[in-house]
């Protein structure tokens, strides 16, 4: 008891709530869009807040919400070495092909 | 991305025109990143080109120290505002005049906790945790808005606060859309969008106790009087003083001067108030047909600096609200961090 209000009398005491990324899609068809982060103890309450904060206006139809910590980024620095190859394989392009004229359809 | 979700009512050349077509420029520089080289030896010169370009700076991109204490200093500054400035208006949700007026203040100061969390989330991208950033409020070492330490003493306060307390943190805002570090630009773009909402009710709330009975409008003319000096000092101290905003607005954090934005709102308020059939409060504003711009009084800046140092009239009472709601909250952040262990638990277990 005594330990419990001692930590609740510090500012900021306690675990800090986890952050979760938010997902959401604004209509059939579309891709989930970030929308926006926030903290919740549980992904059922950051959904609910996702709702509340992201789609109270009809901004969306479905909603992701993802830990923070469940999401790995590429970095800037490695940005040249990590997507360059795109650049040097022209055939993954279909602008490497000739087409005769009057080619219809293709 | 939110675009469909307004109606663009607006005139092209309108604060929320202005937020479309920050939004437009957000998404053409990003277009336009796709072709540029990336970060070479020299990060600081690659920050420079970056804002030289008008695109954005991104969370996990290098950039100066002293940009990122900046901006993690004025984006929780502003988060703070949002969420303290809940408060005077808060405190007419149960005294509001008809249901329809309380049902829409009620969505206002949501939106208003949604625009402090939306800023808060910004923050964190610069490496800074919400709670922190929490406690640095808590413990007075981060302000907020002077304005929210004024009492909100009628109804009609209500109205000059969306009026004139909204209107000017647009004018302030909009500029920000095309701030160049992403997150808080994007954040800025839907919050004006929202707040744009928030300044057109409190002009109706104005123009319907201004066209009212006699002591309707004696309210409204009351509360205007009140708030317009401490709007216009909402944009902080003239250029002169203004201690961070050479470096901002070399950084484009800042797009305008304190002054230019302050003149911009004067501006924008006369004819406002001509449609209100109200008065400004100052017997010296009038149309300088030279500078195509009214010539007004200042504000008194050293109010504002009392009032910024802790010692406006309601900076305790504040600042009391909002520690007593974290302290005596405290129990339930538990209670909730509890319930999600328990139930990561079981989630382990059946598993």
């Amino acid at each position: 008891m005594s330990e419990r209000s001692e930590r609740t009398d510090q500012l900021g005491a306690g675990n800090p709530s986890p952050l979760w990324e938010v997902f959401v899609r604004a209509r059939r068809g579309l891709a989930h869009t970030h929308v926006g982060s926030l903290h919740a103890p549980d992904a059922e309450l950051a959904l609910r807040n996702a709702r509340d904060l992201y789609t109270r206006r009809q901004e969306g139809v479905s909603i992701w919400v993802v830990p923070a910590s469940g999401i790995t980024a590429s970095s800037p620095d490695e940005k040249d070495a990590f997507f360059d190859p795109a650049a040097d394989k022209v055939y993954r392009h279909p602008t490497f092909y000739d087409v005769p004229e009057g080619v219809a359809h293709l | 991305m939110y675009g469909n979700d307004f109606p663009g009512e607006d005139a092209p050349g309108g604060l929320l025109g202005e937020v479309e077509a920050a939004e437009a420029a957000l998404r053409a520089a990003a277009e336009r990143d796709r072709s540029a080289a990336g970060p070479g030896e020299d990060l600081a010169a690659y920050f420079a080109e970056v804002v030289d370009a008008d695109q954005k700076i991104e969370p996990r991109d290098w950039m100066p120290e002293a940009y990122r204490r900046t901006l993690i200093r004025q984006i929780a500054q502003h988060a703070h505002s949002e969420i303290i400035g809940m408060q005077p208006e808060g405190n007419w949700i149960s005294r509001a005049p008809s249901l329809k007026r309380k049902a829409i203040l009620l969505a206002k100061v949501q939106d208003e906790a949604g625009h402090g969390l939306y800023l808060y989330a910004a923050a964190e991208t610069l490496g800074i945790s919400r709670d922190e950033l929490v406690e640095l409020l808590l413990e007075g070492r981060q302000k907020y808005s002077s304005i929210f330490n004024y009492p909100t003493l009628t109804w009609a306060d209500v109205g000059a606060i969306g009026w004139l307390v909204d209107g000017a943190a647009i004018v302030n805002q909009v500029p920000l859309c095309r701030c160049s570090y992403g997150p808080y630009a994007r954040a800025m773009i839907r919050v004006c969008k929202e707040e744009s909402f928030h300044q057109r009710q409190g002009f109706e709330i104005l123009h319907t106790l201004a066209h009212g009975t006699p002591a309707q409008k004696a309210m409204a003319q009351d509360s205007v009087d009140r708030w317009w000096y401490p709007s216009l000092a909402m944009f902080g101290p003239p250029d002169g003083d203004s201690t961070h905003s050479a470096q901002s607005m070399a950084w484009k954090i800042k797009r305008f001067s304190n002054d230019e934005l302050r003149q911009r709102f004067v501006d924008m308020c006369v004819g406002q108030a001509e449609v209100l059939g109200l008065t400004i409060p100052d017997p010296d504003l009038r149309w300088n047909d030279e500078r195509q711009s009214y010539d007004y009084t200042q504000p008194d800046y050293d109010e504002l600096m009392r009032v910024i140092k802790g010692n406006g009239p309601c900076n305790r009472q504040r600042m009391a609200h909002r520690r007593r709601a974290h302290t005596e909250g405290a129990w339930v952040r538990e209670a909730a961090a509890a319930y999600a262990a328990k139930q990561r638990n079981k989630e382990k277990v059946a598993a």
